[in-house]
């Protein structure tokens, strides 16, 4: 604590006042060009058609969607202003924003809506697939009122509306078009705050103001131009010099966080990311002969040490896992789950008792691990696992390869013990979270389904009635079964909640901090002059 | 026709049976790697279901067999089609069209830099020989070719750029910069070209001097340049039209090899400078299992070496009559 004298605060008040006028360019005002940078470059700009996280940080800002969400996610309007639910959970119904144009000029109406999810999302977006699923139908009965049927209800579908997940198309330059080859993937026409203008590949995306925006007074940046510059470092030097404003998710070194956060410039920000809920965690292979063992799983767990893993390998940028639900979620609970500090004595005590004795040189047996080629820190980390499972004599073997391999060799050769990355776990967990511990999901041959081959009857109908359980007390107390059960059988080890960040200039103001806020485009931000 | 048009004609014509099997053998190394496109598109949504990868892989014609997708592609090459980048939703040949500039510009910039500096560091070693002179340039071609690129890169940034901020970080041009005219842009791109050009000119500099040095220190040994020196010719007449043209062959030779590879782009240099070639191009390809636009990158690339080999042959000819181009 420091004290400030009343003389102190005298002249500071008095400098205050005469700094006054100089606050005038501190309030939201339009334009200027914000420099932002985006890694890797994305292959389409439309989320539609790929639904990476850089593909949505650049289109979110020319495209909406019928939602957006507030700080604690619950639905805001979007190019919805109002809806219903069904008191039956099967019918949802959307009334649209009147007036709202698309950026050639065409009206928006309930017919794009209808198009968008029965002909395009649920066809053509990988996650659509999964998330729209139990939509059957929809209704127009006017331009603007859509009403969604559903075969069931699925409580998770209302947090899955944003621009990111699902993005609105033009039914007129679309419809009878082959989607995936549709020129506009490259010049997208969107109704969002910004206007595409111009895609050099391997150089930068820029767009424009929409002028004929429907949140009036918005967006605020005449102009932003997105930049590919592929080697970290240089970004880093971007960013230093203020050539480069804005750098969402990890795009600098996540051991040049400590530098860059010193400089005055240059600000560090974790705000935005919640909404994936992404999570470090092992997966491991039950088909295996040791893994199999719950004994050996939970061994595994009980040799991870946690806090020095988030604040060595990780720079702090995270917080150790309690379980796989991240625990500023409103479905994470911990009474009665079992938790696995840091403790190398009861690993070695199970893994005895799953009959793994030491050998003369002190190791039990060999893993093969394998890690998401996802940045330098995967890497670092599977070295740190490594050498955690040695002091509990379990010798590991850490494969490299490139995204491909990698795929091919944990989702369709399932060759592996312990799978590690980042599993995106997302806000509402039957959006993400379930597809680790479903029998449903064991699927060869697709990335991200559940290669643990974990599959448990009791689990399965655990997963089943959260999914159409409209009653949200009850799905709570069904989450938190789920929580339990989890972190017993321990398919996934979860290791530490991830902290995605930001990187931008301090003259750079009013970036959101929703959950998504990182998907949801650019149109409340601005520069101080 | 004359025996140099016969010749010509020749060569060219061998050309087609070395690309065809430049082609066969690109076509079948590239389904080596584990892993499709299908698999990265998958892996890069977050999520995926066995249908949605089954109809990837219909689309991308990756679910017939093996001959069926070869003889697609050779019917697309004889119809000098380079085919459809699945990955980024455009024709390969656009793609590749979109990024030859910026690569040609790139090499071309180094190549002569590096001629230049390098041919001239050589015949000064070779004049002078075992002086300081010698020594310092034998030192710097020493650590020339013996530093990481990227790591001379980097420095570069930091210290032309962060430091004292004399140059862009990288690009190409400036980015929503407002350049006016043609004597505008030329300053710009030339600013932005500087340190890229430089770095990657090091390394061949390097080289080109060690060998005009070495080759020059031999041919100047030989009978004819103490026959030249012995009719009175001036001493620059014969550095220059004795030796130095006699030794300028295995340069002609590495240049010609060098620049049929730099076309292909330099991935490290164009990653540390953003700089929008074809080496990123491919490197992005491959790690996408984009084969489309792989196999045509790969294309290009075999037909630029065979093309720049031809040419220095021709040169051969052109610097020493004593090969006979027939």
């Amino acid at each position: 604590m420091f004290k400030i004298s009343r003389r102190e605060m005298l002249v500071g008040a008095s400098a205050m006042a005469l700094q006054l006028p100089a606050f005038a360019g501190q309030e939201p005002h339009k334009g200027g060009t914000l420099i932002a940078v985006v890694q890797p470059e994305p292959t389409a700009l439309t989320t539609v058609i790929n639904s990476s996280f850089y593909h949505g940080i650049v289109s979110t800002n020319m495209f909406d969607a019928l939602l957006t969400y507030d700080e604690n996610f619950s639905p805001q309007p979007g190019l919805a202003t109002s809806w219903d639910v069904s008191p039956d959970g099967l019918t949802i119904t959307f009334k649209l924003r009147r007036g709202v144009k698309w950026h050639d000029g065409q009206p928006f109406t309930s017919a794009d809506v209808k198009f968008n999810f029965l002909d395009v999302l649920r066809k053509y977006n990988a996650r659509g697939r999964i998330n729209l699923a139990p939509v059957e139908s929809i209704d127009t009965p006017d331009d603007f009122t859509a009403i969604m049927h559903l075969s069931k209800p699925a409580p998770a579908l209302m947090s899955a509306l944003n621009s990111q997940d699902a993005q609105l198309l033009p039914r007129h330059l679309y419809e009878g078009t082959d989607i995936a080859k549709n020129p506009y993937n490259l010049k997208p026409v969107g109704t969002g705050a910004f206007r595409f203008k111009e895609w050099r590949r391997g150089e930068y995306i820029s767009m424009v103001r929409n002028p004929d925006y429907w949140d009036q007074g918005k967006p605020y940046f005449d102009e932003i131009i997105f930049r590919i510059i592929p080697d970290a470092a240089a970004r880093s030097a971007a960013l230093e010099t203020g050539e480069v404003m804005y750098a969402p998710y990890d795009a600098v070194a996540i051991s040049d966080v400590p530098r860059l956060g010193k400089l005055p410039n240059l600000a560090i920000s974790t705000d935005g990311y919640s909404y994936q809920g992404h999570m470090l965690m092992m997966e491991l292979n039950t088909q295996r002969p040791q893994t199999s063992h719950p004994k050996v799983r939970q061994a595994i767990s009980f040799a991870m040490d946690r806090q020095r893993l988030t604040d060595t390998v990780w720079y702090g940028l995270g917080t150790p896992a309690k379980g796989p639900i991240i625990h500023t979620s409103r479905f994470f609970s911990s009474e009665g789950v079992p938790q696995y500090p840091y403790d190398l004595k009861k690993a070695n005590a199970l893994l005895d008792e799953a009959g793994f004795p030491r050998k003369e040189n002190g190791i039990r047996f060999t893993l093969s691990s394998s890690y998401m080629p996802f940045g330098e820190t995967q890497q670092s980390t599977a070295q740190f696992i490594k050498q955690q499972l040695k002091q509990v004599g379990i010798d590991v073997t850490v494969e490299n390869a490139d995204l491909p391999t990698y795929l091919r060799r944990v989702y369709t050769n399932y060759d592996f013990d312990i799978n590690q990355g980042s599993f995106a776990t997302f806000i509402d967990p039957d959006l993400g979270l379930f597809r680790f511990y479903s029998t449903e999901q064991i699927a060869k041959g697709v990335a991200w389904s559940n290669a643990s081959r974990y599959s448990n009857p009791t689990m399965d109908k655990l997963i089943a009635a959260q999914k159409s359980e409209p009653d949200e007390k009850k799905r709570l107390a069904l989450m938190h079964q789920f929580q339990k059960m989890a972190q017993t059988d321990l398919p996934m080890v979860p290791l530490m909640e991830m902290h995605h960040f930001t990187t931008y200039n301090r003259k750079l103001h009013g970036l959101r901090k929703t959950p998504d806020a990182v998907l949801q485009g650019l149109k409340d931000a601005w520069l101080a002059s | 026709m004359s025996p140099f048009a016969s010749y010509l004609v020749r060569r060219l014509a061998q050309l087609v049976p070395t690309i065809l099997f430049v082609a066969i053998g690109n076509f079948v190394l590239v389904r080596l790697a584990p892993g499709d496109l299908a698999d990265v598109l998958a892996g890069e949504s977050g999520a995926a279901t066995p249908e949605y990868m089954a109809q990837l892989r219909s689309e991308f014609g990756l679910d017939q067999p093996l001959w069926a997708q070869f003889l697609a592609y050779m019917n697309r090459l004889a119809h000098l089609n380079l085919g459809y980048s699945f990955r980024y939703h455009q024709d390969v040949l656009d793609l590749i069209g979109s990024r030859v500039a910026a690569t040609l510009l790139l090499a071309l910039t180094a190549i002569t830099i590096a001629l230049i500096l390098g041919v001239v560091f050589g015949i000064l070693a070779s004049r002078f020989r075992g002086s300081l002179l010698d020594e310092l340039i034998s030192v710097i071609a020493t650590i020339g070719f013996s530093v990481p690129l990227f790591w001379v890169g980097l420095m570069g940034v930091v210290l032309f750029s962060v430091k004292l901020n004399w140059l862009p970080i990288g690009g190409m041009w400036t980015i929503g910069g407002q350049q006016t005219g043609w004597y505008g842009n030329v300053v710009d791109v030339g600013r932005h070209l500087v340190l890229p050009a430089a770095t990657l000119s090091i390394f061949f500099m390097a080289i080109y001097s060690r060998i005009t040095r070495s080759a020059m220190l031999e041919v100047s040994q030989l009978d004819f340049v103490r026959t030249a020196r012995a009719k009175g010719i001036s001493e620059t007449r014969i550095v220059v039209r004795h030796i130095l043209r006699n030794a300028l062959l295995p340069i002609v030779t590495l240049t010609g090899l060098q620049l049929g590879t730099l076309l292909g782009g330099s991935i490290v240099i164009e990653t540390v400078f953003a700089w929008p070639g074809l080496g990123r191009l491919a490197f992005d390809a491959v790690a996408g299992r984009d084969i489309n636009l792989l196999l045509g990158i790969f294309l290009c690339n075999s037909i630029l070496v065979v093309v720049m080999n031809l040419i220095v042959d021709i040169l051969y000819g052109v610097l020493d009559p004593r090969v006979e181009l027939a």
